[in-house]
């Protein structure tokens, strides 16, 4: 029944501009213009990166010159420009949150997820096309109230991305509680609704609208972890829209869900002019309990998505069918399953009892367990290869890199020992750029190389790519690995000026050269986008399959028309890793091929 | 052009191997003053472990990429599962872990057991953007505080109406601490989160407000009275959370007494 | 000979383990054999009502912490008009799924019962809204305690779902009064779903607030 109502629309597609391109219900549309989205709210968060790195590096330094381009950031006076510390809590707060949310939750899953979706399924469109367009128009309108933060008074929020109150919750307690942390709750609220629309849309479409012969066990690993990134985000979001409504009560209407009775701001108790505490009996942890329930599962809704892109380019372009296939699925569920139960190692020094701790601990060495099958697997896959250069693999190569990096710093911290010294210092800055957002971006990027074609009908640049790669590789890692140096030596994270400190004088000069690597680092990323644009129009034309791919989505146009497919939806024969077979007289069978036509060629 | 990607990742991934490892052969820790050097330990162990599967599985990563170029007329194998293979590689690493996650329940079960009784006390309260240090006085014992009581002239609010608070001493952003003998470590906030941490001690504690936490450890190396260590704020608190800093002595522990009244008579 | 080779190489690398007609494997999914997997907008449903499960499991976690701790402060007794408005609630359920059986018979007076259904509905938050005017009256205010904190804020919660579910009433409604509606298919199913749910979600609500 669903296949004909979305028969019947592919019928009437829209012609108006504004219902095809801007209120568009095509999932190629909207996938588009999430990852657009997405991407542009990355140079926001990227430059806000840049001039946390230039505070760090030289905090003594005259910024008379930043002080024009951010009148709101900089005191500048006497022929000298300082940054504001609070501008600076800023910075970091709206980096976390802006990249977190609305860049890596946002572009490989809502972004590539509603392109890949119903072309790997085989499907005309997603399940509910109204309720996708919807989560994008959801979205936006968040996006636009978190860029708007930034110029209110007294600026956008500044309690770090995880918002702990009393610091979110105390208007008074720093300048950014006032109507920035107000925003930046009514912002998560418009991306939580979209991402759970978009998540609904996700788990129905992937169970009910695949083709026919599709098993799930013959989905492309892409699907496995958007599916599973869908049934991630529908559970574990409702906690920290629970936590922000609390938080609103406390914030607006006096309530004490997450603040105790005991506190004095700046020496002043605070009491009702009846001299009883102000609030009664809240208890921070709480907040951090409800927030890293979600925001565990979140880490693996940034992360599983890349790695489904990555088995994907690997396989295709070492010509191997991936190892392992059962095995990366059980994989990815034992790593969803587990996210649940891991949050407090976000919490072994809060305070929280020591025997959750050693609970917590368990949970989180055990993450490691399919973490490692996955990297074993993805070895395997390139041992006796054939493998193709291609900026997608390059990018595909690097996630693997970064995943190993970063995943064993994990096994430190999982340790709720060392986490003790190891616990807010650059150190775990390190670990989570490496192995969350850099597997995610590097993976948003292999995918953005690799289905260029299906958003475009085009091929990206290879020798831009390729250049914008090694600038990025190589610079990623100057970036963040020395990180790791200097947060065993007690560095400390969300520092205005570590310099402070006489053990992190001798450090400057590591953040110096991080510094440098991360303006690099930055810099780099203008060869992405004028690649990205310049082939989005002049781009080499490419055919069905420019890759020599074998998944559905390759068996259509570039890009493909409106109902995916000119014709009938293909049939599916086999699993999308038939490469190489040595029986078969091409180095790939695609899934759609009936085993007696694949060997007519 | 591929044969070119693949050298240049081969060589990119060796030299972040023997950049990373050089690096990481260095003495980052900050010096052990503390009985916490278990905790060093198990960062020593988990640096070995996971510094051997890093080296290998990065050089398998740039053998693969620099042997397994595409050519001409040559096709991969076609082999794709192993569960022999597959089980042994998941039940080693499984094995692995469960070695190292012993050890750390141990080590975090030690660090967290109850405070030797002969412990000496102190109480730091952090608040905005300073750490409030208190000792218990000749009596050993902490006066009452309450939160309502603070202001300007009494940052912590202790309560005069309290006899035991009467000979309780108090100090602003300095800590002393006696060699080899235990200190208890009242934690606690009059405001926002902070996170009391001594880098040297391998001590960090969040002091949450509303709340009281305890930690115990032992200063085994004295500081040199005109260098002393720093106390850090390690949760973001606020604008002053950079400079919300504090200075740390190590004194013989039949000093302490007279180190403390001196601080405060200053 | 290869295309045998090739017709079986798929299936013996898949393994026996993957049954030709699996979930995907016959028609798509896309209708036949019924079940939840045959029907895109029950799933939706259901998964919908599962993040609102995991919203309330999220603030019951909080009550329960919250009641163990230090701080919990007074009780709030619970207000008599509750126990008009949960029977309001519940009998809200009877007649939907009173309407319910008439499409099935397709028997007349659907839009008849569906019509007491939100009655009732609009009832329930009007005397929710009666009990919290009482409550404020007699100075049980929302800062106050715990236990009223939570009170509002769940009882206002479920209110405002339930004022959703009202407007998806309206349509649901105006399509059988139009008798969009066919006795085959259970149009007013997953309409029914949602209200019961939100009638044991309050059901719920009232004993986690009251009685444990």
């Amino acid at each position: 029944m669903a296949t004909h109502a979305a028969h019947a629309e592919h019928a009437h597609a829209p012609q108006a501009f504004i219902w095809k391109y801007v209120f568009s219900k095509d999932h190629k549309v909207i996938g588009i213009q999430y990852y657009v989205t997405a991407m542009l709210m990355a140079l926001v968060a990227g430059l806000l990166a840049m001039l946390i790195r230039v505070q760090l590096a030289w905090p003594e330094k005259d910024y008379t010159w930043l002080g024009k381009i951010f009148p709101m950031g900089y005191d500048v006076g006497g022929g000298f420009g300082v940054m504001r510390p609070e501008f600076y809590a800023m910075l970091f707060t709206m980096h976390g949150t802006i990249m977190v949310f609305f860049v890596l939750s946002t572009a490989p899953v809502s972004g590539f997820g509603n392109l890949l979706i119903p072309l790997q399924v085989g499907a005309r469109d997603m399940a509910f096309p109204f309720l996708n367009g919807l989560s994008y128009w959801t979205f936006l309108p968040g996006c636009l109230v978190i860029l708007a933060s930034f110029f209110v008074e007294s600026g956008a929020a500044a309690g770090g991305w995880t918002s702990y109150p009393p610091l979110s919750a105390l208007k008074g307690a720093v300048p950014g509680s006032g109507t920035g942390q107000t925003m930046w709750i009514i912002g998560m609220v418009f991306f939580i609704a979209s991402f759970t629309m978009g998540g609904l849309n996700f788990v129905t479409t992937i169970l009910n609208l695949r083709t026919k012969g599709l098993s799930m066990f013959r989905l492309p690993l892409t699907m496995w972890a958007m599916f599973l990134v869908a049934i991630l985000g529908l559970l574990a979001f409702p906690a920290l829209v629970a936590a922000c409504i609390m938080l609103v009560f406390d914030r607006h209407y006096g309530t004490s869900f997450f603040i105790p009775a005991q506190i004095a701001l700046n020496n002043v108790p605070l009491l009702t002019q009846a001299g009883t505490p102000l609030h009664q009996g809240g208890s921070p942890l709480l907040w951090q309990h409800l927030f890293w329930f979600l925001g565990h599962p979140e880490v693996y809704i940034l992360m599983l998505p890349a790695l489904g892109f990555t088995s994907d380019i690997l396989s295709t372009f070492s010509r191997r069918p991936i190892f392992g296939y059962k095995s990366m699925v059980l994989a990815m569920c034992g790593i969803g399953f587990l996210s649940f139960i891991v949050w407090g190692h976000h919490m072994f020094v809060s305070g929280m009892s020591p025997y959750l701790g050693m609970a917590f601990a368990v949970g989180t060495i055990l993450i490691a367990v399919p973490s490692a099958v996955k990297v074993f697997n993805w070895l395997a896959t390139l041992y006796r290869s054939r493998i193709r250069f291609t900026t997608p693999m390059l990018w595909a190569m690097g996630v693997i890199s970064l995943f190993i990096s970063g995943g064993l710093s994990g096994v430190w911290l999982a340790q709720a020992g060392p986490d003790i010294h190891l616990h807010d210092t650059m150190f775990v800055a390190a670990h989570f750029h490496l192995i969350m957002a850099g597997a995610a971006l590097f993976g948003v990027f292999g995918a953005t190389a690799y289905w260029f074609p299906k958003m475009f009908g085009r091929l990206m640049s290879e020798p831009l790519g390729k250049v914008h790669f090694w600038f990025t590789f190589i610079t990623y890692y100057g970036t963040f690995f020395p990180m790791h140096y200097i947060g065993i030596a007690g560095h400390m994270r969300r520092i205005y000026d570590p310099y402070q400190y006489e053990f992190l004088k001798p450090l400057q000069p590591i953040n110096e050269l991080i510094t440098m690597s991360a303006l690099i680092l930055g810099a780099s990323q203008i060869i992405f986008f004028v690649n990205f644009f310049w082939s989005a129009f002049k781009g080499k034309k490419a055919g069905e399959n420019p890759w020599e791919a074998n998944g559905l989505e390759w068996t259509t146009q570039s890009p493909p028309p409106h109902g995916n497919w000119p014709g009938e939806i293909p049939e599916v024969h086999r699993w999308p890793y038939e490469y190489s077979n040595p029986d078969a007289p091409r180095d790939h069978v695609m899934q759609h091929e009936p085993a007696g036509a694949a060997a007519g060629h | 052009m591929g044969k070119l990607q693949g050298l240049l990742f081969a060589l990119a991934t060796v030299v972040l191997v023997v950049v990373s490892t050089a690096y990481f052969m260095k003495p980052w820790m900050p010096p052990l003053l503390s009985d916490r050097g278990d905790i060093d330990h198990a960062i020593w162990v988990a640096l070995v472990l996971t510094g051997v599967v890093f080296i290998l599985t990065n050089l398998l990563l740039a053998w693969f990429s620099w042997r397994y170029q595409d050519a001409e007329g040559a096709r991969a194998i076609y082999w794709h599962d192993n569960p022999k293979l597959e089980w042994t590689w998941t039940l080693v690493t499984a094995a692995i872990l469960f070695v190292i996650l012993f050890n750390a329940l141990g080590l975090w079960a030690s660090i967290n057991g109850p405070a030797p009784a002969d412990a000496a006390l102190v109480e730091v309260t952090g608040q905005q953007f300073a750490w409030n240090v208190r000792y218990p006085g000749k009596d050993g014992i902490l006066g009452r505080t309450d939160f309502k009581l603070a202001s300007q002239e009494n940052l912590i609010g202790l309560d005069p109406a309290d006899a035991a608070g009467k000979d309780d001493v108090l100090l602003l952003n300095q800590l002393y601490l006696p060699k080899d003998r235990a200190i208890r470590v009242r934690v606690r906030s009059m405001d926002v989160i902070h996170s009391f941490f001594l880098p040297q001690f391998r001590v960090k504690q969040d002091a949450m407000p509303g709340m009281v936490t305890e930690v115990w450890f032992t200063a085994k190396e004295l500081t040199p009275p005109d260098k002393p260590l720093e106390i850090a704020c390690a949760e973001h608190c606020g604008l002053g959370h950079y400079r919300m800093r504090g200075q740390v002595h190590v004194v013989a522990a039949s000093e302490l007494d007279a180190a403390v009244a001196a601080a405060a008579g200053q | 000979m290869t295309a045998r080779t090739l017709e079986q190489s798929p299936v013996h690398h898949q393994g026996a383990d993957v049954p030709p007609a699996g979930p995907g494997a016959g028609d798509g999914g896309s209708g036949g054999g019924g079940g939840i997997l045959a029907d895109p907008a029950r799933l939706g449903l259901w998964l919908f009502l599962g993040t609102i499960t995991m919203l309330f499991i999220g603030f019951t976690s909080a009550y329960i912490a919250r009641r163990a701790s230090a701080g919990w402060g007074g009780e709030l007794t619970p207000p008599p008009l509750l126990w008009v408005n949960t029977l309001l609630l519940l009998a809200s359920s009877v007649t939907v799924e009173g309407a319910r059986r008439r499409l099935r018979r397709w028997q007349p007076g659907v839009a008849a019962w569906l019509g007491a259904t939100g009655a009732l509905g609009l009832l329930f938050v009007a005397g929710q809204v009666a009990v919290w005017r009482s409550l404020v009256a007699r100075g049980v205010l929302l800062a106050a305690s715990a236990h009223n904190s939570f009170f509002y804020l769940l009882t206002g919660l479920h209110v405002v779902h339930l004022l959703g579910a009202l407007v998806w009433f309206l349509v649901v409604l105006a399509k059988a009064r139009r008798l969009r509606y066919t006795p085959g298919q259970d149009g007013l199913g997953l309409f029914a779903t949602f209200w019961h749910f939100l009638g044991g979600l309050w059901v719920y609500l009232f004993l986690l607030l009251f009685v444990f």
